[in-house]
């Protein structure tokens, strides 16, 4: 067993690295799991611990595990109750969706391209192996030839698409609301689906990227709000974090959705999805409020000091030197909040929205399926666990991209 | 030093607006069922043209504020109409009862029920917007208004017809609590429960009964509560408690469903509680509470007298009851009298069925929720069922 490396010997004047470091796999297991005694122990113990689970697991999971619940109950899961004949439009938003990702990827990112084939290959998968009707099975055809045009269209014109890819996520989630709400009334092209019918996973989807989208301004807006000379606007802002976050959301939820039509006109009526959204944006601003200040405090003295010498006046300063600095410091903070409001948003379960928690709750109870919760809770962690990963890959990627550890 | 003249100032300003907000608030508080009365008294004024009841009902109901027995008279109907559909509140978790089946669409016992209102008022019974409600939440939706009626099976007490401010209209199913355990387990009578963990939900009915009935016996347990039905059935099956407590409708329907074993689990021959479930609607507006009383009488009036959703036109076509005529709105005015079409009743026996035709769908021999009639019968058959006259 030679510890020297194989492409030693082709070259004599390349710098090679430290030898120690390369081992066949057999070393590297014997080097790293069972020297010394105890940590032969220890790889032991943990194997066997590893097998204890696994096993029963793979068992339950493979022979007894009843999977028909997931798969009949997956429109349910997905979009909750809304019309079948409308779902088209849904479909749509996906594919705006895929193509506006597409140009994104297309005009920015160059390196590890290889890492994008699994994502484009899921839905071709999904086509083959899943039993769906016809039209769904076009449409995840689709899907990722939509993306892949996008994407050389991005590449093509990257100089121009680079400039107002933004623009195209900033309109997106209008667009979604729309496509997803409707239009005309009861007839008509595009007619309003009322949000009682919301559910499953596209409730959570609005919920989360409404939530993320109002309460980051409304925050950062505290954040400034707390470290302001005005005393009223400070005082004010001091008030409003300390009193939300002294509140669990759910409390905040239960009062939007039971207590406040107690305090309404009889005929004024609040859509419900829209209460849940407001208690999550007041509720998550005021945390970001606290993570953004973190960000303002890591700024020094000495770059307000110079931003006035420059002559800028003090929103100036915010907006171009200070905001700029602090955003990009506390940007895994600030995503943990998101991964956080995403996942607190199965709280509206508790008060009778169908999000994906709620439809599976009451999938649960369908007769045919009576004690599946394994199945389905799986089922819908798994699809919480991909959405996080994903929000966490991305901030990931966006602190690379800006630098962030490195200068 | 200069900033506190600030500080003092804001403090004063902000103790001056919580003050002035909080002057109001605590009248809105004490005085909101008075305010009501006043905002409703106006509707009264409207109605009593047409409506009877109206004057005879604050005499009758000497409750803490007299005049809001009759104050929201015909109101709750005016606002489902101008809406254009009932928003009904159902349990949402509860198999057999009420669920989304896989098509999205909302099905079981109490949304049928949902469905015989709106056929009633609409002569639609698509015309329904189902909210589903947890334990807790549940009352205060129906007090805030947020639902017209809460068929989410909710037991008939005293204090929940009282103090909440609640009226219960009919008893759409006569339950009962009971135990459940494991045939090996040799368990047969209270008295052998004595150190037992016992599973049950959290928050209900059930948890207190069964805390008086074994206290009473003397017998010492470990409650283990769960949020929701289906863990505290899904705790049980999976051994970690040594009996489960519920009604009997779901302890019977979950033996089939949950239990890998459903034969080797017993329901004990004891009975701890009565529990009528049936819809409740707000005090205050007894237009809408005779509607939806009437419209499940309708339902058993209907089994009584054979009429079923298949053969309802052929017998609005060929009757010579007058009783049965009335009831179709063939004769008479009935439905008017409850603000409704007088062909109400024929509109919801063709729509959703007659009782046992709803019983059969949902709790029948032929789904998996299956649980005998017994109470649930006509009183022709020995049961509980029993509908005053239509006329």
């Amino acid at each position: 067993m030679s510890l020297r490396p194989a492409t030693a010997a082709s070259k004599a004047d390349v710098v090679l690295p430290p030898p120690t470091e390369r081992y066949p796999l057999l070393g590297w297991v014997w080097k790293h799991l069972f020297t010394p005694w105890h940590n032969a122990l220890l790889t032991v113990l943990a194997l066997g611990l590893l097998y204890l689970l696994a096993v029963p697991f793979a068992q339950w999971a493979l022979t007894q595990a009843r999977w028909e619940v997931v798969v009949v109950n997956l429109r349910l899961l997905l979009i909750g109750q809304y019309p079948l004949e409308q779902v088209w439009r849904l479909w749509l938003s996906v594919h705006v969706l895929a193509f506006v990702a597409g140009l994104t990827i297309g005009s920015t990112v160059r390196a590890g391209l290889w890492r994008a084939v699994p994502i484009l290959a899921a839905p071709w998968a999904l086509a083959l192996v899943a039993d769906f009707d016809l039209a769904t099975r076009a449409h995840l055809g689709a899907l990722p030839v939509v993306g892949l045009v996008a994407f050389v269209l991005g590449r093509l014109g990257h100089v121009y698409v680079r400039r107002h890819v933004i623009g195209l996520w900033v309109i997106y989630f209008p667009l979604f609301i729309l496509l997803v709400r409707g239009l005309t009334a009861e007839e008509g092209w595009l007619p309003v689906v009322p949000t009682n019918v919301w559910g499953g996973l596209v409730l959570t989807f609005v919920l989360t990227v409404a939530g993320i989208i109002f309460s980051f301004p409304i925050g950062v807006l505290l954040a400034l709000g707390r470290r302001s000379n005005l005393p009223l606007v400070r005082w004010a802002s001091v008030v409003y974090i300390e009193l939300v976050r002294g509140v669990p959301l759910v409390t905040i939820l239960f009062m939007a959705q039971i207590m406040l039509p107690l305090f309404l006109p009889s005929n004024v009526t609040i859509d419900r999805v829209l209460r849940a959204v407001v208690g999550i944006v007041l509720f998550t601003a005021a945390y970001q409020a606290e993570n953004v200040r973190g960000g303002l405090q890591a700024i020094s003295r000495g770059q307000y000091e110079a931003a006035y010498a420059l002559g800028l006046n003090s929103l100036q300063t915010n907006l171009f030197i200070i905001l700029p600095q602090a955003l990009r410091n506390v940007i895994p903070v600030l995503v943990g909040q998101f991964i956080a409001l995403y996942k607190d948003t199965s709280l509206v379960a508790i008060v009778g929205l169908l999000d994906l928690l709620g439809i599976a709750k009451s999938v649960l109870a369908q007769p045919a399926y009576i004690g599946t919760q394994r199945e389905v809770y799986l089922f819908i962690s798994a699809i919480y666990w991909l959405f996080s990963y994903v929000m966490s890959y991305l901030s990931q990627r966006l602190e690379k991209a800006l630098g962030v550890g490195e200068r | 030093m200069q900033k506190q003249p600030f500080i003092v100032g804001s403090l004063v300003a902000l103790s001056l607006a919580l003050s002035a907000c909080a002057a109001p608030q605590t009248q809105t508080q004490t005085q909101s069922a008075p305010q009501r009365v006043v905002e409703t008294v106006v509707v009264t004024v409207e109605v009593p043209v047409t409506t009877t009841p109206a004057p005879a009902a604050p005499a009758a109901a000497a409750t803490p504020v007299p005049a809001a027995g009759a104050a929201g008279f015909g109101e709750t109907l005016k606002a489902i109409q101008a809406r254009g559909k009932l928003v009904c509140g159902v349990n949402g978790q509860l198999p057999g009862f009420s669920f989304i089946d896989p098509q999205g669409n909302w099905s079981g016992f109490d949304a049928d029920f949902c469905r015989v209102l709106a056929a009633a008022i609409f002569g639609d019974a698509t015309k329904v917007e189902f909210r589903p409600l947890t334990t807790q939440e549940r009352f205060t939706a129906l007090q805030s208004g947020e639902v017209d009626v809460l068929i989410r099976n909710t037991t008939w007490t005293l204090v929940r017809d009282t103090d909440l401010g609640l009226n219960f209209t009919a008893v759409t199913f006569y339950d009962g609590q009971g135990i459940m355990v494991r045939n090996d387990s040799g368990i047969t009578k209270l008295e052998d429960l004595k150190g037992a963990t016992i599973c049950v939900q959290k928050g209900t009915t059930t948890e207190l009964n069964l805390a008086d009935a074994l206290s009473t016996a003397g017998v010492e347990y470990t409650p283990a509560t769960f949020e929701d039905i289906n863990q505290t059935y899904g705790a049980y099956a999976q051994g970690r408690c040594d009996a489960v407590t519920s009604d009997k409708s779901q302890l019977s329907s979950v033996a089939k469903g949950v239990l890998p074993d459903p034969d080797n689990h017993v329901i004990m021959d004891l009975t701890l509680s009565k529990e009528p479930l049936g819809p409740v609607v707000r005090h205050g507006d007894d237009q809408w509470l005779d509607i939806v009383r009437w419209s499940i009488f309708a339902t058993f009036f209907a089994e009584e007298k054979a009429i079923t959703s298949a053969n309802v036109d052929d017998v609005k076509a060929n009757t010579t009851n007058p009783e049965i005529k009335r009831f179709l709105g063939v004769e008479g005015e009935l439905g008017q009298k409850l603000g409704l079409s007088n062909d109400w009743a024929y509109k919801l026996i063709k729509q959703v069925g007659n009782y046992a035709e709803i019983y059969d769908r949902n709790l029948g021999p032929n789904t998996k929720t299956y649980i005998a009639r017994g109470q649930n019968s006509l009183y022709t058959n020995g049961g509980l069922l029993y509908s005053p006259p239509f006329r």
